[in-house]
């Protein structure tokens, strides 16, 4: 004798949402990222354990600074005089503008005491200096 | 003779619709970077904006090229530092610590006052030019 089974599961996973879940995805990876990314200037980064986070990469520029004393925005080198005027643009095109500093950790003071000055000039005064997370 | 073209409607196709929204996902994930910048956040003071400071409130810290710190006179190792600056907070807390880099030192060693100092909870931070 068969016996036969009453009650019938169906087993199948609803996919008629699953493009929305697809979409939902893709927009926030979408808004989530940033196509311009610069390759900078070989950098060591200093230590600290006092960091926070930057809040928006969108609203972040970079400053590279080497130890041999070259400063690289957005890929192309600049003298220290240079800066303003590259940040002050930077700055009118958005007044949320957070400058990262990634300063090498053999780099002398004198030059980045050069850049306060230009960024204050600049008007960008919101500064961060980049360093990694130091274990003690 | 006039040929009669029937419009039946036009549909787009919905079936692949999943596919090339899979495909655009990937891409975005692959270009995606989480990680975040971080370091040690500072707010530069504005052009021409010199405040008085009654001396008093003034703690002057100063770095030479070899690194050694002097504070308000004194020096101090730096990994003391942020004890010794909690210390005078304590005693005066409208204290400005006013930190002075030689042009010639090192911004590791500056990077490591300027964490001191965000270590013993110092908000009122100047940066001095350096010459």
């Amino acid at each position: 004798m068969q016996l036969e089974r009453k009650t019938k599961i169906d087993s199948e996973i609803p996919t008629s949402s699953m493009p929305d879940i697809i979409f939902m995805l893709l927009i926030f990876f979408m808004v989530t990222t940033v196509l311009r990314e610069y390759s900078g200037l070989p950098i060591s980064l200093p230590k600290a354990k006092r960091i926070e986070k930057l809040k928006s990469k969108r609203h972040t520029s970079h400053i590279w600074v080497s130890k041999d004393g070259l400063i690289s925005i957005e890929d192309k080198l600049y003298k220290a005089d240079g800066v303003r005027h590259v940040m002050y643009e930077k700055r009118v095109a958005d007044p949320q503008l957070v400058v990262s500093l990634k300063a090498d950790e053999r780099s002398k003071m004198g030059l980045v005491s050069d850049i306060h000055t230009e960024l204050r000039k600049a008007d960008a005064l919101k500064l961060n200096y980049s360093s990694k997370t130091a274990v003690d | 003779m006039k040929t009669k073209r029937r419009f039946k409607g036009g549909d787009i196709p919905t079936s692949s619709m999943a596919d090339i929204a899979f495909l655009l996902l990937i891409f975005f994930l692959v270009t995606t970077t989480i990680d975040m910048d971080k370091g040690l956040g500072m707010v530069l003071p504005a052009e021409g904006e010199e405040l008085e400071i009654n001396k008093k409130n003034i703690l002057n810290c100063l770095i030479n090229s070899t690194g050694n710190v002097l504070l308000g006179g004194e020096p101090v190792e730096v990994r003391n530092l942020s004890r010794v600056v909690r210390q005078k907070i304590a005693e005066n807390d409208k204290l400005v610590i006013s930190v002075k880099a030689h042009k010639a030192s090192n911004y590791n060693d500056y990077i490591k006052v300027i964490d001191q100092l965000k270590e013993a909870n110092a908000t009122r931070i100047s940066i001095a030019e350096s010459n």
